[in-house]
């Protein structure tokens, strides 16, 4: 019996779906047996917070006032390290290709390392969060579920952008040097949201004062995750 | 089953398809023998969806799903087990879950490396990984398989396993073209054959009552002796 437009538009949703999760635990499971970029970001994570903590001078700037930008300028170059490498792993014997010519979605690819570099960049923001409130002396406890969500709604605009400029330098010479330059216009208005809404909320205002930025950070995500997904097949096709 | 029409493609200047067109039916096996940059794996790709021709169509029925593919790698990953690679594809390809393991277990028997299972592909020799690439393009049981150089890297006994799986392959139905560096090897397979230079076929007919070394000197005269030694490749 034919299937009704309902019926076949659940059955697409649900196979991209299933296929994005079957990419998405596959590069998770890469790399949990490598563990290189995860170990490699993280060390780098530690070493920013490190140098920016040694680099300033305490008694010229307050460290509440330095504390939102070093934090999200460091989570923005741990983020570009970890997309770096997302389809760093589907050039291993032109798996990227096998990839291209199976039936799934390029939307299902597209979602499938969304996913992958969402747990990969939240992974090393869990380690850098405490490094954070230990180098700087910062007290996030009392505003840490408010945190958490500005960290994540920031971090899902990043990871949108960056996983479609991933695949699109992915077959250029220096694609390593190519995908900062590139980012980092896209990372200013997240960056902004961030850094002032961060910002609000260690200065201890209310939740309100930040509701602006908040919109602007959820804003961003909804234009670039449907702006990404349309254009992620272009950048992949031949 | 698989259809081309006028497919034209060029890089540049260069150009890889020039008005090809053919038709294979279930159980027909074309081998294309071609120089250097003659077009094959152009056409290929353009078979496999991989790349859109700026002239022409090609359709496979049954769309992507129904394509078994073995490029020039092998399009595993070397961190995970032969197995896991497998199944890994096996879900990509839609094979039912409770299915994958006993399709997995089956064609890597076919292929004699089930003791390979559960190794990492990255230990793999260059020929054992070829096998495990051929089970993976094998896994969801294509219509219509599409080789490009699949003997590279593979002795002459594992080579003969190959044939001998392909000529399975055909004796089931499948449509299978093969481009191969080696006119010595794909020509026993070939239920047509085709002579690709400069992006066009200069011969197409099906094989018929030929021997191999009458087809072999037909594609030395085609194509030049330039391009035309035991090692062609393109």
């Amino acid at each position: 019996m034919p299937l009704g437009r309902g019926e076949r538009g659940g059955r697409l949703v649900g196979d991209t779906l299933r296929h994005a999760w079957t990419i998405a635990r596959k590069d998770l499971l890469l790399e949990f047996r490598t563990r290189t970029a995860v170990l490699s970001a993280v060390v780098f994570t530690a070493l920013v917070l490190t140098v920016f903590n040694f680099g300033r001078d305490p008694t010229a700037v307050a460290t509440i006032d330095l504390a939102p930008s070093i934090l999200w300028v460091t989570f923005s170059f741990a983020a570009i390290l970890a997309l770096n490498r997302a389809f760093q792993l589907e050039l291993e014997n032109e798996a990227l290709e096998g990839l291209l010519v199976s039936p799934i979605s390029r939307t299902s690819l597209y979602l499938g390392k969304l996913v992958a570099n969402l747990m990969f960049v939240a992974v090393v923001e869990c380690v850098a969060l405490p490094l954070f409130v230990l180098f700087f002396d910062v007290s996030v406890w009392r505003v840490l579920a408010p945190l958490i969500a500005v960290i994540a709604l920031a971090t899902v605009g990043f990871v949108a952008v960056g996983t479609l400029f991933s695949a699109m330098v992915i077959r250029t010479r220096f694609a390593e040097l190519m995908l900062p330059v590139l980012l980092l216009p896209f990372f200013i208005p997240p960056l902004t949201g961030a850094v002032q809404a961060t910002a609000r909320l260690l200065d201890g205002r209310p939740l309100s004062e930040a509701a602006g930025w908040l919109r602007l950070l959820a804003a961003y995500d909804v234009a670039f995750l449907v702006l990404a997904t349309l254009l992620f097949p272009h950048t992949v096709d031949e | 089953m698989l259809r081309a029409d006028g497919l034209r493609h060029a890089f540049g200047h260069v150009m890889a398809l020039d008005d090809i067109s053919f038709s294979l039916a279930p159980g027909r096996t074309l081998v294309i023998f071609g120089p250097n940059g003659a077009g094959k794996t152009t056409l290929l790709k353009v078979l496999a969806g991989l790349i859109r021709p700026q002239a022409g169509c090609a359709t496979v029925a049954g769309g992507r799903g129904a394509i078994g593919w073995i490029g020039h790698q092998s399009h595993l990953y070397g961190h995970l087990t032969v197995t896991e690679n497998l199944l890994f594809w096996a879900a990509l390809y839609d094979v039912p879950a409770e299915r994958r393991r006993a399709r997995a277990a089956e064609v890597m028997r076919r292929l004699a490396i089930a003791d390979q299972a559960d190794r990492r592909v990255w230990a793999l020799s260059r020929g054992l990984a070829q096998r495990a690439a051929i089970a993976k393009a094998l896994m969801h049981d294509p219509q219509v398989l599409l080789l490009d150089e699949p003997f590279t890297g593979l002795d002459l006994a594992a080579a003969g396993e190959v044939r001998a799986l392909l000529a399975q392959l055909r004796g089931a139905g499948r449509v299978v073209v093969l481009a191969t560096h080696n006119i010595d090897e794909g020509i026993e397979l070939a239920t047509d054959v085709a002579f690709q230079r400069r992006g066009r076929f200069v011969h197409f007919a099906p094989r018929g009552a030929h021997e191999s070394a009458e087809i072999a000197e037909a594609y030395r005269r085609a194509v030049g002796a330039g391009g035309a030694g035991g090692t062609a490749g393109g």
